[in-house]
């Protein structure tokens, strides 16, 4: 469903932030993207839709190969591309629900979402998404009147709206607190599920990776370490992505977390 | 073994005062700089002239304005006067309207984060223009070219608000969080949707805020562009002063206070209200 073949981007100043990257994700697979500070790894998910222009290299999308696609072409591919960002990067001062109507202005004209006269269909698939996050009574509400982890639902609902074939979910949890973070990841990879779509998360939180995705890919100085499931995460494989720590205390939380996850 | 010279540094550095380096690291630029201050503010206060006899007799006309001011009169010219505010305050508002419409997108086109450089340059240029030429040299050019009266009042106001308006725009665009509008981009947003759903927001209550701020000094510019015959409120009060009739201009010049005072409040509460 996308294929990465031989992604490079160096930056101006010099910094090779992705080296030759090859990687094959199949249409419905949750994978999460973990690596240290600088690996890349928002490099990698922004060159796929092109926020960041990749310096060489491939993407296909399907069939449609994207790094050479014109602006119009490119805008059309996009909307098959949902994108979740770490600090939710709603619009503030626009309502929930124009926020999530901003998903789908890659498919209504210039005059149509400048008056906000979305077509009724879209409006009832945004109604049926915030009832699913359950933020159905704050559709009138402003961005800014939320909490982080309903923001972030917001920014969920912005993403699915798009009708995406993929989301590229860039440290959905890293601004929010240990419970938040994991009914969102439960959200997103529950989401992927009902809806098949594919998904890559970009994720420091290696324990929280562990519980919900099906497939983890390491990512070192832009280069890909790992490539597995993520009960092979140990600690050698750890300490070759982000060195020499004391793992085994991370992975231990793991199985307890499991275990409570399994229980009820 | 080798943590011991370590230890003995910190130990020396303990129980010494800390100060906070001074700001010019060289002392004797520091004190070159103070020392040549100090001599330039004296040489500068000892080379004004006053002439302190042509100061008391002046005190007694400064009197005799004052006290004309003590007493305004609002009836004998209120005709004028009615006709002066009225002009006034159609040329502010629709040079306003005008000059705001124009600047949007010049300070799109100005912000140097979503414009393309020739497009930046071509914007950047005609706010350089616009603020270059004073409003004073501008309305004697307009109305050379128009004659006297409002529409070159208004043609200069409108001008300079283009300048005024853009480039504060322009600086406040680029200012905005790029996030939101990096998310509105990977929605596919074509250009114009992303401005308007991901810049547009943020920049409002600034515009807004910066509309009503113009109006305000459209006014009050309103007030001086009529000493050189560009019509308005100005006009009037020039005719008052050259027939020494201080009561009239103070009726005028209390107007003006008032009506700028009345924008400031009307421009507070609706700033308040779209924040």
């Amino acid at each position: 469903m996308l294929r990465l073949v031989e992604l490079t981007k160096t930056y101006p100043t010099g910094d090779q932030a992705l080296k030759a990257v090859n990687l094959e994700v199949p249409a419905g697979q949750v994978l999460a993207l973990i690596g240290p500070s600088g690996a890349g790894k928002s490099t990698l998910i922004r060159c796929i839709n092109r926020l960041v222009e990749p310096t060489s290299g491939k993407v296909y999308l399907g069939d449609v190969e994207l790094t050479t696609l014109g602006s119009s072409a490119l805008r059309r591919e996009r909307r098959r591309m949902g994108m979740i960002f770490q600090e939710y990067a709603l619009v503030e001062r626009l309502t929930v629900m124009e926020n999530v109507l901003s998903g789908r202005l890659g498919y209504v004209g210039f005059w149509r979402s400048f008056l906000r006269k979305f077509p009724q269909a879209d409006i009832d698939e945004a109604f049926r998404l915030l009832d699913r996050v359950g933020l159905l009574d704050m559709a009138d509400k402003r961005a800014d009147e939320l909490s982080g982890g309903q923001r972030q639902r917001v920014g969920i609902c912005r993403a699915l709206i798009q009708d995406p074939a993929l989301l590229l979910v860039d440290e959905p949890t890293a601004s929010l607190d240990p419970k938040t973070s994991r009914q969102i990841m439960r959200l997103i990879c529950e989401l992927c599920e009902e809806r098949g779509l594919a998904a890559i998360i970009n994720i420091h939180d290696v324990a929280l990776a562990q519980i919900f995705v099906q497939r983890v890919i390491g990512l070192r100085f832009g280069a890909i370490e790992f490539d597995g499931k993520p009960d092979e995460l140990t600690p050698e494989v750890l300490t070759t992505i982000y060195g020499e720590e004391d793992w085994e205390q991370t992975i231990e939380e793991v199985d307890e977390e499991e275990l409570d996850e399994a229980a009820p | 073994m080798t943590t011991a010279p370590i230890a003995s540094e910190l130990d020396l550095l303990i129980g010494t005062k800390w100060k906070k380096p001074s700001f010019i690291q060289r002392p004797w630029l520091r004190w070159g700089l103070i020392i040549g201050f100090v001599i330039y503010l004296i040489a500068a206060i000892s080379s004004v002239e006053v002439n302190w006899a042509r100061v008391y007799e002046g005190l007694e006309r400064g009197a005799a304005f004052i006290k004309a001011f003590m007493a305004p009169d609002f009836v004998s010219r209120w005709t004028d006067i009615r006709d002066g505010m009225l002009e006034s305050l159609i040329m502010t508002v629709a040079s306003t309207v005008v000059g705001v419409l124009i600047s949007i997108p010049i300070g799109l086109g100005a912000a140097r984060n979503i414009a393309p450089l020739p497009v930046y340059l071509l914007c950047r240029g005609i706010i350089a223009i616009s603020r270059a030429l004073q409003e004073i040299i501008v309305a004697i050019l307009l109305v050379a070219i128009f004659g006297f009266g409002p529409l070159a009042g208004f043609l200069t106001l409108s001008f300079a608000s283009i300048g005024f308006m853009s480039k504060l725009l322009a600086e406040d665009i680029e200012s905005t969080d790029k996030v939101p509008a990096e998310a509105i981009k990977a929605t596919g947003a074509s250009w114009l949707q992303w401005v308007n759903y991901g810049v547009q927001p943020q920049v409002f209550p600034r515009l807004v805020g910066l509309s009503m701020y113009r109006l305000d000094i459209n006014f009050r510019e309103s007030a001086i562009l009529g000493l050189v015959g560009a019509g308005g409120i100005g006009a009037t009060l020039n005719t008052a002063f050259d027939r020494y009739e201080f009561d009239t201009a103070a009726a005028i010049l209390i107007l003006i206070i008032g009506t700028v005072m009345a924008l400031e409040y009307i421009s507070g509460i609706i700033r308040a209200r779209v924040q």
